[in-house]
């Protein structure tokens, strides 16, 4: 393995960053994230695995300024996010976000119009983000003519036009299948590579982080915490074929291992995680 | 035309001529129905005439109306509503129960009020179809995903732009089912109305040719009003029929 390309300057920053929801009538606050420490470089690929429920989705959110932290700070380029998304920052959800009522194309421009950048802009911008989606052929078409994929694919061709410098993925292709999935993952890999983005992916497959990040963050059970941060030294110029590589068996090897107590915890098997740390 | 649209264009083509053949052989009486032909011949004889331009455009006038204040209102009191989740518990059960009252029980208490103009029918009318527009309203905004709203906090919308460029574009199948209603019972408000006690309109010239014993107007006036509601109905299928297999990919 070879050292990645990353640079060392901090781009985002989370400190004692934690979220609790108040309870619903007679039930207690439920903790569902941190605290959490964690410096986000510029440009790296950054991704976060845990069990279901463990808080990863919350991270995202209050990272991308979705929802407030109730204690702590975000800062994004130096500058604070407190509940409200940061010009610069690009979100791209597991749930079809598509518009159904635009063509491939107008859904590509929705950004760039409504910030009212100048049509011959918005073409070019358009075009080339569609074109480097593989999706040139389908501009006209509507999303309901395209599979789940194509449609994962218009709402990262609708974030990528306004050039994120962060962008976050949240589990978007958790509704897709095995070889697809990997087929998308060599999609972002293009896409981190070109926009020169930091890219932080959420996702509950370890082989996907793995495969597509150069650290991976491993959450605990909620409150969700990194319990440990494991640097993958992938070159920057890597594809779904390292999944061949020994190395990726032994990165998705000791995620299992640090997940598999926690995993337990979130399913509630109290006696199996006894066993697991035993 | 569509292999559909054939067969549906056959059965009504059928059905006229089994009529015009049961009227002409004598197996209706003239004096319980006359020939649909006989009917057509009346209309365009009356249309001819320009003796019921009044009352159509009265008529046809006051549906706009119904329907444009219906759709109008019903949308604001349904954002408004829905806004408010509490006021929206305290009135589920009167929209759950709201069609099963007769409206029409009202009709003299506001010809009582507003005397025999306009607004009695109009008030009733509104009162028949906006609610649906109102049920359709809220429908159709719980049921825009959730994720479109983080979709326009992501692009940094403000409310009003949020509500223009995605909740009503989202929303829009269900709000066009609620103006199709708003439409069917602005037509059945207003001709019901204007029969019951009005001093003019397509309604009230049905009333008075029932009341003469005048066949040919009565079957003649309303087979101009079948014929309007039926254009606009399917001009409204048609474009529901558009925009829906646009959003499904002709999948539905």
């Amino acid at each position: 393995m070879t050292g990645t390309s990353v640079q060392r300057e901090v781009h985002a920053r989370l400190e004692a960053v934690t979220r609790v929801y108040p309870g619903a009538a007679d039930q207690p606050p439920v903790s569902a994230l941190g605290p959490i420490d964690l410096d986000l470089r510029k440009g790296e690929f950054f991704a976060v695995v845990g069990p279901s429920g463990c808080g990863k989705s919350t991270f995202l959110e209050v990272l991308a300024g979705l929802q407030e932290p109730t204690a702590g700070t975000v800062t994004f380029e130096g500058k604070p996010i407190r509940g409200q998304v940061a010009e610069g920052i690009g979100v791209v959800f597991q749930e079809d976000a598509s518009f159904p009522w635009l063509t491939v194309w107008d859904n590509a421009a929705f950004g760039l119009r409504r910030n009212g950048v100048a049509a011959d802009e918005v073409r070019r911008r358009v075009d080339d983000a569609l074109a480097f989606m593989g999706l040139k052929d389908f501009a006209r078409a509507y999303p309901s003519q395209l599979s789940g994929g194509m449609r994962q694919r218009v709402c990262i061709a609708r974030t990528l036009v306004l050039q994120p410098r962060l962008i976050l993925l949240d589990e978007p292709f958790g509704a897709l299948d095995a070889q697809t999935r990997l087929l998308m993952g060599d999609e972002v890999l293009r896409l981190w590579r070109r926009t020169d983005a930091t890219v932080l992916l959420i996702t509950h497959a370890l082989d996907e982080a793995a495969m597509l990040a150069d650290r991976i963050g491993a959450m605990s059970a909620r409150p969700g915490r990194f319990i440990e941060i494991i640097e993958t030294g992938w070159p920057r110029e890597r594809d779904s074929t390292i999944v061949g590589d020994a190395a990726f068996g032994e990165i998705t090897g000791r995620l299992w291992e640090r997940l598999r107590g926690e995993s337990m915890k979130a399913l509630g098997h109290a006696g199996m995680t006894a066993v697991a740390a035993g | 035309m569509t292999r559909v649209g054939v067969i549906r264009l056959v059965v009504v083509a059928a059905l006229i001529g089994a009529l015009e053949l049961a009227c002409r052989l004598g197996l209706i009486s003239h004096n319980t129905i006359i020939p649909p032909s006989e009917m057509a011949r009346t209309l365009w004889t009356l249309l001819a005439s320009g003796t019921i331009n009044g009352d159509i455009e009265r008529t046809l006038g006051m549906i706009a109306l119904v329907i444009a204040l219906s759709v109008v209102f019903g949308f604001a009191v349904g954002l408004a509503i829905h806004a408010l989740p509490r006021v929206r518990e305290a009135l589920d059960p009167f929209f759950a129960t709201y069609y099963a009252v007769p409206i029409f029980i009202f009709y003299p208490v506001l010809i009582a009020i507003f005397g025999l103009s306009i607004m009695p029918i109009v008030l009733i009318g509104v009162a028949t179809a906006i609610v649906a527009m109102i049920i359709a309203t809220l429908n159709g905004l719980d049921r825009i995903p959730r994720v479109l709203t983080k979709v326009a906090r992501v692009h940094r919308l403000s409310r009003i732009g949020t509500a223009v460029t995605l909740q009503l574009p989202a929303a829009a199948p269900y709000l066009f089912t609620g103006v199709k209603l708003s439409v069917s019972y602005a037509f059945i408000a207003v001709v019901a109305a204007e029969f019951i006690l009005s001093p003019a309109g397509l309604g009230r010239d049905i009333a008075d040719a029932y009341a003469d014993f005048n066949n040919r107007r009565m079957y003649a006036l309303i087979l101009f009003l079948l014929i309007i509601a039926t254009i606009v109905n399917s001009a409204l299928h048609a474009l529901d029929m558009r925009w829906a297999a646009r959003r499904t990919g002709g999948r539905q």
